[in-house]
């Protein structure tokens, strides 16, 4: 099951201290196996600290598109000792491991197949032990039988900003660890059969964070406040980034209290705001989220899960905030929850966030995860054409009032200083105009007006999206990040009679899900929790009861190998 | 902005007779009457509490949030389209309580609004417990032995943060508040202005007549652009002093510094996406 082969690719996995520089390598190395033509995936591990403890990167060469985490490690490249023992349970008697012998003396057995492969000395020959991770980069190139002008130039391309010495050195680190490996290859049985696709050629190489940042910005998202907090940080920095160029307003609030009461105020006063954050972060934003429910004014939340309660683990993975964001907030109002599992989905659907909020003034979220936001892989280019921002404010005329009492339960949104009328928005119970009431009667009308717009948010829900075939016997359901891992899994576990639903919008839930579990002999969920939070919400919505939950709530998301072997003693 | 006094007959006003939130209210009136802001151009923003409610009063556009969340959106409202004038009031609860971290921040950030707080050293809305500025041994059903905090100073703290502009009033003087309101509103960057305001049902030790004879107004010879005297003026507290404490000139606002409005003043509302320059950027990702 998921050996290396043409259907799988290689894995190859870099593990070093924090602040060792595997993400240089990570980075470097993908360009490189990109341009040379082959698809590539990468995603990290790693613990919450900025120096020392083990943190692991791991990428998949192949020819077909491979974009799932797997534990099966094929190469292993350990910059330091500890490396082997860390990643003891990945790895087989198949594993080659790249490394200096010297440290890894008693960490590796003798069935091992090692290739010694002098990292440090090497670097320091070239002046300084930082070029090690260069050496490495060389190193795999070499086993990997690229050629070697590929690498040279992706290498220079890579520190381009750098000075020529640094350019140089680095260029001969490269070369080194290349010529390090290359006779091993040649000589050794090792084989790596992977076939190059032109198609990557026209792909991007993005992630996580960059598609949710990018389709922010093709939604419009002209303003973000938010506090610093893995693993949403990413989509912050990108659009600080980028803020210049696309008249963004970045904003490092005090706490997630003022941002997101700072994006409330932006959108009010005619801006398309976010605000970027996790567990926690949110935890302190939901009076926020409560009042933008009141005020009927749109936000959008990208919310980007980590393992709690409280801090928990601050650098790792879970899916267990679905019912935070479902049921966050005193009181009652509407809301949108989309849960993007391919990279293409969390841009598209970013961007969709944006219209929808402001077409039915609710918060739209968009719930992503670390190993969503941290994931690499090659996808098509994004295409604008379908990506129109449609504004839904309207210019206001004298008399006019922000809550009038409507057939749709949706007042269109003035904004102050654009027309003669004045927009009064209040987080107490207000009248249409927006002053403050407590006239009983009118509070019930405004609550019903205000829920009412649900009934409306349903005509544009998504269906869930069937994976296999129409006539399956077994249905694995799946939400969010999980698509591509739960996907490779089921597909090798070769059975036509297994198919796949995943949901990227799993709030309010479109009602064909019902027909399609109801027509499944069995059911399994696969979520990244304790509780299956989601088989929950299904079993609100619908009274339907999933058969197998696979959980897993560790720290790690699921591997596709691991789950193929959960899947087929359940199936 | 028009006078308004006569339309405002219809409006059930929620404060008790007597109250220093009148006093404020019309004095503000009357300033932005005086300064010609149209309705339009003004958005009011506040929080929770009696002193929040003043919104309500005003035909303009009003931003009425949560408790103490009232700079927040100020300050997003004002960098989101710098045209329009900006004035975030709410007492001293509201601020430098439940919002006193925002209240730091946002003299940092430095953006072009007004924050007029109203400060009757006690919580009205929850009848009658200390508030960050109530005076030690102030007794109340809550504090049963007495304040025993050192009470807050907003404008030491303010002025310790280089505020752009900071000034106490007292509501029991008219003529005097409207000046400083009126100076606060036309300064550029953020103009704190807190406001002695008795409070006639809840406390009964900070009346008019105690602030009136607790107070006393800077003189012509002082210099409120010199920080360490503000400083030290801040800290005095057997005589309140009144007036403009401190000015810090020439600072950038956050508008300024947001980097957006350097070539294109025009709001964010107004802002269309250079889809050309979108693909640009996605094309890099395909990393040739």
């Amino acid at each position: 099951m998921l050996t290396p082969n043409e259907k799988t690719g290689i894995s190859i996995v870099l593990c070093g201290q924090a602040g060792q520089g595997i993400q240089t390598v990570e980075r470097l190395l993908t360009r490189i196996l990109k341009k040379a033509g082959y698809n590539v995936f990468a995603t990290k591990e790693y613990m919450s600290r900025v120096r020392g403890g083990m943190n692991s990167t791991e990428i998949r060469v192949s020819e077909r598109p491979v974009n799932a985490f797997i534990n099966r490690i094929d190469i292993l490249v350990s910059l330091n000792k500890g490396g082997v023992k860390h990643l003891q349970e990945r790895i087989s008697s198949e594993t080659i491991i790249l490394g200096e012998k010297e440290i890894f003396a008693d960490e590796v057995q003798e069935e091992i197949r090692f290739i010694d492969v002098p990292f440090t000395k090497i670097a320091f020959d070239v002046g300084n032990k930082i070029y090690s991770n260069t050496v490495a980069v060389g190193a795999l190139t070499g086993l990997l039988g690229l050629k070697p002008k590929t690498t040279l130039n992706s290498v220079r391309q890579f520190f381009s900003e750098k000075s020529d010495d640094i350019i140089n050195k680095n260029l001969e680190a490269a070369e080194k660890g290349y010529e390090a490996t290359v006779k091993t290859a040649k000589t050794s049985n090792i084989k790596l059969n992977v076939g190059d696709n032109s198609a990557v050629n026209s792909q991007i190489l993005i992630n996580g964070a960059e598609a949710i940042g990018l389709g922010a910005i093709a939604g419009g998202c002209n303003f973000v406040s938010s506090y610093p907090m893995s693993p949403s940080t990413g989509v912050l920095v990108f659009l600080a980034q980028n803020s210049r160029n696309f008249r963004v307003i970045t904003e490092q609030a005090e706490d997630e209290i003022a941002a997101i009461n700072m994006a409330i105020g932006a959108w009010y006063a005619g801006a398309r705001a976010m605000v970027t954050t996790s567990g926690g972060g949110f935890a302190l934003m939901t009076e926020g989220l409560s009042l933008a429910g009141m005020l009927e004014t749109p936000i959008v939340i990208h919310l980007a899960q980590r393992p709690g309660p409280a801090t928990g683990l601050p650098t790792r993975t879970e899916q267990a905030d679905l019912e935070l964001a479902v049921y966050a907030g005193h009181g009652e109002f509407p809301r949108i929850i989309f849960a993007p599992g391919t990279l293409e989905d969390g841009f598209y659907l970013t961007q969709k966030a944006f219209n929808l909020a402001d077409k039915f003034h609710v918060p739209v979220f968009v719930l992503t995860d670390q190993y969503y936001i941290d994931t690499y892989y090659c996808t098509e280019s994004f295409d604008l054409k379908n990506c129109n921002i449609e504004k839904h404010f309207v210019e206001t005329s004298k008399g006019y009032r922000r809550y009038e009492l409507t057939e749709s339960g949706i007042s269109p949104r003035g904004i102050p200083g654009f027309g003669q009328g004045l927009v009064c928005v209040d987080s107490d119970e207000h009248d249409q105009e927006g002053h403050i009431t407590e006239d009983l009667g009118l509070r019930t009308k405004m609550v019903d007006k205000r829920l009412k717009k649900l009934e409306l948010i349903k005509e544009e829900i998504m269906p869930p999206e069937l994976i296999g075939l129409d006539d399956y016997k077994n249905l694995v359901i799946c939400w969010g990040s999980t698509i591509n891992i739960v996907s490779e899994a089921v597909n090798s576990l070769d059975r036509r009679d297994t198919s796949v639903l995943h949901f990227s919008q799993v709030y309010p839930l479109h009602d064909d899900f019902v027909n399609l579990l109801n027509k499944a002999d069995k059911t399994v969920i696969v979520e990244s929790n304790a509780t299956g939070q989601f088989s929950r919400l299904l079993r609100t919505h619908a009274d339907i009861k999933v058969d197998h939950r696979i959980l897993k709530y560790n720290g790690l998301s699921f591997a596709s190998d691991e789950l193929a072997q959960k899947l087929d003693s359940v199936l | 902005m028009k006078n308004e006094k006569a339309n405002m007959d219809d409006i059930d006003i929620a404060w008790c007779p007597g109250c220093g939130n009148f006093g404020i209210l019309n004095v503000l009136k009357k300033t932005l009457y005086e300064l010609e802001i149209k309705p339009e151009d003004l958005v009011l923003v506040s929080g929770i509490g009696q002193a929040a409610k003043i919104p309500h009063y005003f035909r303009t556009n009003i931003f009425n949030g949560l408790h103490g969340r009232a700079l927040p959106p100020a300050t997003a409202i004002k960098a989101s389209n710098p045209s329009l004038t900006v004035i975030a009031e709410s007492g001293d609860g509201d601020m430098y309580g439940e919002g006193g971290n925002h209240f730091i921040h946002t003299i940092r950030r430095n953006p072009n609004i007004t924050n007029i707080v109203h400060n009757n050293m006690v919580y009205g809305l929850t009848k009658g417990q200390a508030s960050p500025t109530s005076q030690i041994g102030f007794k109340t059903p809550v504090q049963v032995a007495g304040v025993f905090l050192e009470p807050f100073n907003p404008l030491a703290v303010a002025i310790s943060l280089d505020v752009s502009f900071a000034a106490r009033a007292y509501i029991g003087d008219a003529e005097q508040t409207r000046e400083i309101f009126k100076k606060a509103i036309t300064h550029r960057g953020y103009a704190l202005v807190d406001v002695f305001q008795p409070c006639v049902t809840f406390n009964k030790l900070n009346t008019y007549q105690w602030f009136k004879d607790n107070t006393y107004y800077l003189d012509e010879s002082y210099d409120c652009h010199n920080r360490d005297h503000a400083f030290s003026k801040a800290t005095e507290v057997d005589k309140l002093p009144l007036g403009i404490f401190y000015i810090s000139p020439d600072k950038s606002t956050f508008e300024d510094n947001v980097g957006i409005y350097d070539k294109d003043d025009s709001p964010l509302f107004r802002h269309e996406l250079d889809y050309q320059k979108l693909e640009t950027l996605i094309e890099k990702f395909l990393l040739t």
